[in-house]
């Protein structure tokens, strides 16, 4: 696929600051996300395949909404023709057929997105365009126009939606694309009281599977980066169990545990390599250890007296770890990966939990009771060079386990704001909440690349 | 208070008894072993308890005045008073193991069942006699013992666990034992003793939970002191500590689910429950 130059002057901003060490302020940073190229998209209609343009429809629509990336264009604020084809385009027209019937009042908008679909050889056939309706000339208007093909179905439909969508939305400049990326969370639905189970859905909250049947208390899930492994803590086995699966063919990966009344909490280092996890190995407090992917050659990281849990290693930085730790109430911490120039990172007010990296290494996502009655968490992100950090959620229950997508745009987390613990997707500035699970309970959702 | 008129004890049939005697013995000596001169003697008795008491006196046969048992009823293990009284016999004897008797008198007897004593008085002109039942109760059941004292029914791991062993409560982010965790625990120990003794392969799970508020990652790591506090707590008390496996659960599986403090109290908690 051809890259084409970012239009967004504030998308661009916030690209190269995420880049440099020396950032805006947090606010700022988490605002960019916010970018705002003024979209519009048609209703695309279809030639054989009308049945399933509503769910095409739906999808485009809420694949590049939820993106954040754009402000769109409410559909009554449309002209009344719709272009199909770039042939369609006139100079002049007055009633859509023309770019700059796009741009003017009462539309407004920067791009358009058109196209439509047809039956073709017992397949549906897509044809999707983007279009700078700012320009004035079709051509150099003309962003891409791509054919895509898909089952004669809704599922077809949605799929030509996805790709289509993640297509425009990499024209504005996304780090990491969503598509193909996968939610990996645990739930209780159809399982025996007290006992959970990991699932994996796309990250629109569809096609949710179960991955694991161990018949037990099963959680904190872990994806390595490339999303070919997934580690999580059982309690098949009685104590607590660090278990490795493959996502690709969910067989059980060879993992060595120490002995040890706990072993859990697990996350990969960058090239998915080692582990970091959480034992009491050593018959005394839980503390940071560090091993190859298999359990093996393990070796304690830190030596500290006090609690320590869930080692996260800096993305682009793997001599830096976050943990979260005492002593006191719970906070987060920095070490080196030698477990050396141990700092507190969070103020020390309340509970800070949950640390999750920003694919830039320079921010990160956790969950804090700062404001707060002990126990009720919201959603924060702080920049760890200067430690602001600016609030994402705000008392909508408890909001806990947030971690970055693959497109260092949006954050995926647990809320039981609905009463129940379930998982929701947002845009990293606190906008764009949806609700992604709604069967039985589900809670410490990952995201991954796959 | 006890300054009792003597003549107030006797009651009337009691009073009536003591003149039959008193008769019967004035009969004896008039009859002296003589024959009678054809004169009876004015007594026109019979007495209260006695059977077959004849309502005359023949002239040879011996009289018994009366022959009783008091109380007639009794539990078994207690005593019971034989009382009786004959005129006119050569020999006297109850069986049931009292044997030969005079003439009057009264025998203690501990019957073990429910027993009819009979009274045979031998004369020159026959026998007579005459019999007095005591019944014999069962005592009533004493309380049933205490199940944790039956070796011969020791019940289930799972159900001793769940019925001998309290659980150890926490403050919050804390694993410190606290007053009432210390005296739940010693308990604990003696019991955990006892289940040892009674099922020598058992090995027994002390599980360590929190409340809902803290993360589960840390709560995870909080469970797990609270857990080998109290083991360690057990081991200074003689609990072999190979039997005793700490597991975490942190917030995992609460035992209750409201958000209040009399709810994360409960949760926040070191419990037993049966291993293998």
């Amino acid at each position: 696929m051809k890259r084409i130059i970012a239009f967004s002057a504030l998308t661009a901003l916030a690209l190269v600051s995420a880049m440099t060490a020396q950032g805006p302020d947090i606010t700022t940073w988490v605002k960019s996300f916010g970018g705002k190229p003024k979209l519009a998209v048609i209703d695309f209609r279809g030639a054989g395949s009308q049945d399933f343009m509503a769910a095409f429809n739906s999808t485009l629509f809420n694949d590049l909404k939820s993106s954040g990336l754009f402000e769109l264009v409410p559909k009554g604020m449309l002209p009344l023709n719709n272009p199909q084809r770039p042939e369609d385009f006139r100079p002049v027209d007055g009633n859509g057929l023309a770019l700059a019937d796009w741009a003017k009042p009462a539309a407004s908008a920067s791009h358009l997105a058109f196209g439509y679909t047809a039956a073709a050889g017992g397949a549906l056939a897509l044809y999707g365009y983007l279009d700078d309706v700012r320009q004035q000339n079709p051509q150099s208007a003309q962003l891409f126009g791509k054919r895509y093909a898909g089952s004669l179905d809704n599922a077809g439909a949605i799929k030509v939606a996805h790709e289509y969508a993640n297509d425009i939305i990499t024209q504005f400049g996304g780090t990491g694309s969503l598509l193909g990326s996968r939610i990996y969370f645990v739930s209780n639905r159809g399982s025996a009281k007290g006992n959970w189970e990991i699932w994996v859905m796309d990250w629109d909250g569809n096609n949710a599977k179960q991955l694991t049947k161990l018949g037990a208390l099963t959680s904190m899930p872990n994806i390595s980066p490339d999303g070919t492994k997934l580690a999580f803590t059982t309690w098949a086995y009685g104590q607590p169990r660090i278990e490795l699966i493959s996502t690709t063919t969910g067989r059980r990966l060879n993992f060595y545990n120490q002995e040890a009344s706990l072993n859990a909490n697990v996350s990969f280092t960058p090239d998915g390599k080692q582990i970091y996890y959480s034992s009491t190995a050593n018959e005394s407090l839980p503390q940071i250890y560090v091993a190859n992917a298999d359990g093996g050659g393990f070796k304690r990281v830190s030596h500290r007296n006090a609690i320590e849990v869930e080692p996260k290693v800096n993305p682009k930085n793997p001599g830096q770890l976050l943990i979260v730790s005492g002593p006191g109430h719970q906070q987060i911490y920095s070490m080196t990966s030698e477990g050396l120039n141990v700092e507190r990172v969070t103020n020390g007010e309340g509970e800070a939990s949950n640390p999750s990296w920003h694919p830039d290494g320079q921010h990160f996502a956790f969950a804090w009771t700062r404001g707060y009655a002990t126990g009720n968490f919201n959603i924060f992100v702080m920049d760890i060079g200067t430690k602001q950090y600016v609030q994402l959620t705000h008392s909508e229950g408890r909001n806990e386990n947030p971690t970055w997508a693959p497109d260092g745009r949006h954050i995926v987390f647990t809320s039981n704001r609905s009463g129940r613990p379930q998982i929701y997707s947002m845009l990293a500035d606190g906008t764009e909440v949806r609700q992604l699970t709604n069967q039985g309970d589900n809670k410490f959702p990952v995201w991954g690349v796959q | 208070m006890k300054m009792t008129n003597p003549r107030q004890i006797l009651s009337p049939k009691r009073a009536m008894f003591a003149t039959a005697i008193l008769l019967s013995l004035l009969a004896v000596n008039c009859g002296g072993g003589k024959k009678p001169s054809g004169a009876t003697a004015p007594v026109s008795t019979p007495v209260a308890k006695t059977t077959e008491a004849p309502a005359t006196i023949p002239s040879q046969k011996p009289v018994i005045a009366s022959f009783a048992v008091e109380p007639t009823v009794i539990e078994r293990g207690q005593s019971a008073v034989l009382r009786w009284s004959v005129t006119g016999a050569a020999e006297v004897q109850i069986d049931n193991g009292v044997g030969t008797v005079p003439a009057t008198g009264n025998r203690r007897v501990i019957p073990a069942e429910s027993t009819t004593y009979k009274l045979t008085a031998t004369g020159p002109g026959g026998d007579v006699s005459a019999t007095a039942t005591v019944t014999v109760t069962a005592p009533p059941e004493p309380p049933a013992r205490p199940v944790t004292n039956t070796n011969t029914n020791k019940g289930t791991l799972e159900s001793r666990v769940a019925s001998d062993l309290q659980d150890a409560y926490f403050d919050y982010d804390s694993n410190n034992i606290r007053d009432d965790a210390r005296a739940s625990l010693t308990h604990d120990a003696e019991a955990l003793k006892k289940i040892f003794a009674d099922f020598p392969n058992a090995s027994i799970n002390l599980e360590g939970h929190c409340d809902e508020r803290g993360s589960a990652e840390y709560n995870l790591g909080l469970g797990d002191r609270r857990s080998t506090a109290a083991r360690d707590f057990l081991t200074q008390l003689g609990v072999p500590v190979d039997r005793i496996k700490t597991i975490s659960y942190g917030k995992e599986r609460p035992s209750c689910t409201d958000s209040n403090e009399s709810c994360w109290q409960r949760n926040r908690r070191a419990h037993f429950s049966a291993g293998n």
